[in-house]
Parts: structure tokens; C-alpha cells; sequence
């Protein structure tokens, strides 16, 4: 094990390199190209056994993705935004066809206006493609996730694809001490890639062709289904095994902080869940009982967690850094589907930080504070509010 | 005597502004590595704009000894760092600056000259230019200022030792590695530092 001084994208990097994929393809995109750079470098230098395959967009970057592990071997990609975007049909053809392919994904806002900054949108447009979806808080996590996606992914039970999310700059461009574990444990860890299934010349099959009404086309896509609810306990599993290799441990699906006897918690994702554990120190301080649960696994969402997690509170505060519009955001969306029935606690929403606006640590102080009143009240203002537009005195 | 800001336990908060294709991100990641090398925490971030060729560039350097969890850019830095001179009339440097923070400036001039603009934060000058022209750190045209300033930082500071900085250049500077921890160490030995803010 060595301490380096990585960025989340060199991180990711080092987190493909050491998971030994056979082909890389893919596509620049800003923020996403310092990944592709720095594996292109390992591989020039002869640090990494992968063939990278220089594409024309990304939308062909997945599709030689696909192709690639159809013939028995790791693939690895990684893109942002409009990539990602582009990449939309072929991501569900990925899953589909049960290849368990990594890509690391960097959250940009997507355009008009353009930006680079960090935002959600991107993966969470890409909810219903039938990927794991992991979203990373700091840079050990980005690469450590990528270590743990392959494993879970090639289960034979799962066998399903893995976007590792990281926030634009805010990770992904930030430099931070990393540790990068030996090749010798990460090989012990993953083992050799045995696909349950591949292209063959000895035994010449094809994938993927047409399938009437009366065929197995609904069949593919329970089993999917179950593969997916599967991928839970799997992630729970490997979380476990991974720790006790490596010595570093993470909580499954969901991360909790200080949420024990909490009046209020926010739920959030990736970064806020970094700072906001700063705030909840200082409110604690004060004598305000908050906690914070960080949603590490979007796909497979941990209902399960967060039935557990309102138990022991009487309000939530979801945070979303996208938005979905005609509605509240994702992560309340989904928050809300897995409370309903089961609590009957208030649970608000906040949409804040698109575009990369700066989250900092007074708007999430004031988020909490309105929470409290929430908890203490019993009963939600608004339930979808935005927090920190210009002009909005309420927050700034 | 240079005596650090009183953070007592709080966190060292930096701010570096530059050109586009001086190296201020990469100072600001090399400052991270010479103080992740005395065993500190470290995080450094550009503010990415849209970055060309001699447009106004900033990145931030966090440094703690615990695990720094806050993910949100510096708005009031004990210490600011500008590599270029010509800055000070197009960008407000010293904006948020705690008072009696210090400022670093790649400057010919004196902080003495200086103090007229900066009148409530301490000054500290370095001909960063002439140094890095001086180790052939790029062109005469263009030097790279980004190592020699580091070495005045640590003088300036005191938070971190000229010797810990010279070799995270050695360890980070993708060439000319000797060049560039020599001209940081000119810079430690030449800096010039003002007195107390009023």
C-alpha cells in the first residue's frame, strides 16, 4: 500500500489499473479526460496490459465496451454529461445483454447554458438504464468503488454494469491523499475474469436477436429484475470482504452519521455529505440534534435503509443537486416511494448546487435549521423548496 | 520573526491566483504534496474557469491535521499567493483575506511599494520572474514562476520547511526537477517580507 497525492480522476484511473481490464475505449470530455489521459499514459508506459481503443464519440466507446466483454474480457470507460447522454441507448443494451462493465462517470451539469461544473442530471437521467449506480464522496471511495463494481458486477447472480460517480472538480480535480493498495490484494480480491457467457469461434452462437411477443423477452427482464434486488445483498457482502482485506470499510448502500437520536436528518449524495458532516458536528455543538445519511447506492435505492433510518428520526430533508422537472428530484422521489406506508414523517425537499454553485457550510447550516422547524412543526412549508436562487434572501 | 497566523487547531486555507500556463494549479497540488510530506492533511482545487493561455487563473490549497471533509471553495484564506503582478489591477487578490493574512507577490517591487494597496494584510515579495528566468524555467518570455514562489511561501509562512518543498518538486515537477527546487530556494533566501498590517 502506498500514499499518493491523487485527483478523483487519477484515482479512478488507478482503480481501473489495478482491476486489470483487457480493453479501454472512450471518448474526452471535460471533466472526464484527465482519466482516459492517465490511463492512456499507464498503458504507453507499459503499467497497465489494457488495449485502448481511441474512438469517435461515445455512443462508439460503449458499443466497443459491449462488443469487447462479449468476447470474455473486463472493459473499462469513462465519460460526463453529454457523453454519458449520448451513450443512453447503448448503456440499456450493456445491461441487457449482462455485461458487467465499469465506467466512471464524472457529474457535470448538462447544457444550455453549457457548464462543466458539477450537477446530477446526467446519471440521474440515466435511472432506468439497469445500472448500478454508486456515488462517491471523496477520492479513496472513487477508486476503491471501482475495485468493488467489478466484483459485485461479475457475479454470476448479478451480472449487471457499474457507473462510479464522481463530482465534477470538486473530486474529480481535486488532489488529496490517497491510498493505493498492492496489485498483489487487488488480484487476490477480484480473481481472474470469468464471464458466464462469451463469444466463441469453437462454438459460434449470437446475442441479442429477435424475440416474439410469446418468447422470453419479459423472462430476460425479471431475471434482470431479481439480479438487480440480488445486487443488494451483494454490495452488503463485498462492502464486508473488502474491509477486511484492505482495511478500509464502507457502509453498503447507505452511510449514516451521528442519526442516533437525531430530530432531523439529511439525506443526501456524493459530495454535500462531506461538508454537511463538518455542519452536523457544529450543530451538535450547539445542541441541535441533527444527522446526515449519505446515499452511497442509487441503484439498487436502499428502501430497506431508509424505512430503518426514519425510525429513528422525525423529519428528513432530501437534498438533490439535479432536478427533475414537472415534480420533486430523484433522490426525494425515491425517498418518499420507499417511506410510504411504512412512516409517515414529513419529508422535504431541496434542490440546490446545480451548475456547480457552491454548497457551502452557512446554506447547509440554514437547510438544517429550517429542517428542525420541520421536526418540531410536524408538518412541511413547501415540499419541493429550492435553495440559494439570486435574490432569495430566505438562504443567502 | 515570522510567526504563523494564530489558527491554533483550525485549518490553513490558501488561495494561489495566476495565468493560464503559469502553473498555479500545479503549485497549489505540489504546496499539497510538501505539506502531505510532513504528515499533514491536504486538498488543493483549481477554480476551473475557462481556462487559456493568460487568462486569470485560481486554485486553493487546504492543509489540516485531520482529515479535511469540507468540499466547498476558500472564501476567507490566511494566505494569498499571486504570480503575477499585473493581477493586482484585474482580479481583487485580496479578496476575503483574513486581516493580518499575508500576501505573496512575484513582484520587483518592494513590499514597502505595495503597502498603499494592501494596507491591512502583511506583505511578503519575491522576483519569482528573474529567478525562474535565471534556472531556465521556461522562456524568457514566458518563465514558469510556479516553483520558485513555493520556496517564498515557505519562508513567508513558516508553516512548512524549504527543504519539504524542494522535494515535492522533485517528487512533482515533470521536468528539469533540480532547476526547479533550486529556484525555490533563491526565492526562500530572497523574499522580502513586509511588517505588520495597520
Amino acid at each position: 500500500m502506498v500514499r499518493m497525492i491523487l485527483t478523483g480522476n487519477e484515482s479512478a484511473a488507478w482503480g481501473a489499473r489495478l482491476s486489470k481490464p483487457k480493453v479501454v475505449a472512450a471518448y474526452p470530455i471535460t471533466p472526464q479526460t484527465s482519466i482516459i489521459e492517465t490511463i492512456a499514459e499507464f498503458i504507453a508506459n507499459g503499467e497497465m496490459g489494457a488495449r485502448y481503443i481511441r474512438v469517435e464519440s461515445e455512443h462508439s466507446a460503449m458499443a466497443a465496451c459491449i462488443a469487447a466483454q462479449n468476447t470474455g474480457v473486463r472493459t473499462f470507460t469513462a465519460t460526463s454529461a453529454h457523453g454519458l447522454t449520448l451513450m443512453h441507448e447503448l448503456l440499456i443494451w450493456a445491461s441487457g445483454a449482462r455485461l458487467p462493465i465499469v465506467m466512471s462517470v464524472v457529474n457535470r451539469a448538462m447544457a444550455p447554458p453549457w457548464s462543466v461544473w458539477t450537477d446530477q442530471l446526467d446519471s440521474m437521467a440515466q435511472r432506468d438504464t439497469g445500472w448500478i449506480q454508486i456515488y462517491s464522496e471523496n477520492n479513496q471511495e472513487v477508486l476503491d468503488s471501482i475495485i468493488m463494481s467489478y466484483k459485485i458486477g461479475e457475479k454470476h447472480h448479478i451480472l449487471l454494469p457499474t457507473m462510479i460517480m464522481e463530482d465534477a472538480f470538486i473530486l474529480s480535480h481535486t488532489a488529496e491523499a490517497v491510498e493505493v493498495p498492492e496489485q498483489k490484494l487487488v488480484d487476490e480480491f477480484l480473481g481472474e475474469y470469468e464471464p458466464a457467457f462469451k463469444l466463441d469461434p469453437e462454438d459460434p452462437g449470437g446475442f441479442g436477436s429477435l424475440i416474439m411477443p410469446e418468447g422470453p423477452y419479459m423472462e430476460f427482464r425479471y431475471k434482470m429484475a431479481l439480479a438487480m434486488d440480488e445486487a443488494r445483498n451483494e454490495i452488503r457482502k463485498v462492502s464486508q470482504e473488502f474491509g477486511e482485506l484492505f482495511g478500509r470499510h464502507y457502509p453498503g448502500l447507505l452511510e449514516e452519521y451521528r442519526t442516533d437520536d437525531a430530530d432531523a436528518i439529511m439525506v443526501v449524495l456524493a459530495t454535500i455529505g462531506s461538508t454537511a458532516k463538518d455542519v452536523v458536528d457544529i450543530m451538535r455543538e450547539k445542541g441541535k440534534k441533527v444527522g446526515l445519511a449519505r446515499v452511497r447506492y442509487f441503484r439498487p435505492f436502499p428502501y430497506e435503509e431508509m424505512r430503518e433510518l426514519a425510525k429513528k428520526t422525525d423529519m428528513l430533508g432530501v437534498v438533490d443537486r439535479s432536478h427533475t422537472f414537472g415534480y420533486g428530484a430523484n433522490l426525494y422521489t425515491e425517498t418518499k416511494g420507499a417511506l410510504y406506508g411504512h412512516s409517515s414523517i414529513p419529508v422535504k425537499n431541496y434542490v440546490m448546487g446545480l451548475g456547480g454553485r457552491d454548497i457551502t457550510p452557512s446554506v447547509l447550516e440554514k437547510v438544517f435549521d429550517d429542517m428542525l422547524k420541520i421536526a418540531k412543526e410536524g408538518q412541511v412549508d413547501r415540499e419541493i423548496e429550492w435553495v440559494g436562487l439570486k435574490g432569495d434572501e430566505r438562504w443567502s | 520573526m515570522i510567526m504563523p497566523l494564530p489558527h491554533g487547531d483550525r485549518m490553513i486555507e490558501i488561495r494561489f491566483h495566476g495565468r493560464g500556463g503559469q502553473g498555479s494549479v500545479i503549485a497549489s497540488k505540489i504546496l499539497a504534496k510538501a505539506f502531505f510530506l510532513e504528515g499533514k492533511y491536504v486538498s488543493s482545487f483549481p477554480y476551473f474557469g475557462v481556462e487559456r493561455r493568460g487568462a486569470p487563473v485560481t486554485a486553493f490549497t487546504r492543509v489540516d491535521d485531520k482529515p479535511i471533509r469540507a468540499r466547498y471553495q476558500i472564501y476567507e484564506p490566511g494566505y494569498v499567493i499571486v504570480l503575477d503582478p499585473s493581477l493586482l489591477k484585474a482580479v481583487d487578490v485580496l479578496k476575503g483575506l483574513k486581516k493580518n493574512g499575508w500576501v505573496l507577490v512575484n513582484t520587483m517591487k518592494s513590499p514597502e511599494e505595495l503597502k498603499k494597496q494592501m494596507d491591512h494584510h502583511r506583505i511578503a515579495t519575491v522576483d519569482a520572474t528573474s529567478i525562474a528566468i535565471k534556472h531556465h524555467l521556461g522562456s524568457q518570455a514566458v518563465p514558469i514562476v510556479n516553483t520558485a514562489i513555493l520556496g517564498a511561501f515557505a519562508r513567508m509562512s513558516g508553516l512548512v520547511k524549504i527543504e519539504t518543498v524542494m522535494e515535492a518538486i522533485r517528487q512533482s515537477a515533470p521536468a528539469k526537477r533540480e532547476e526547479n527546487a533550486l529556484a525555490a530556494k533563491e526565492a526562500y533566501e530572497n523574499v522580502i517580507l513586509g511588517g505588520e498590517g495597520e
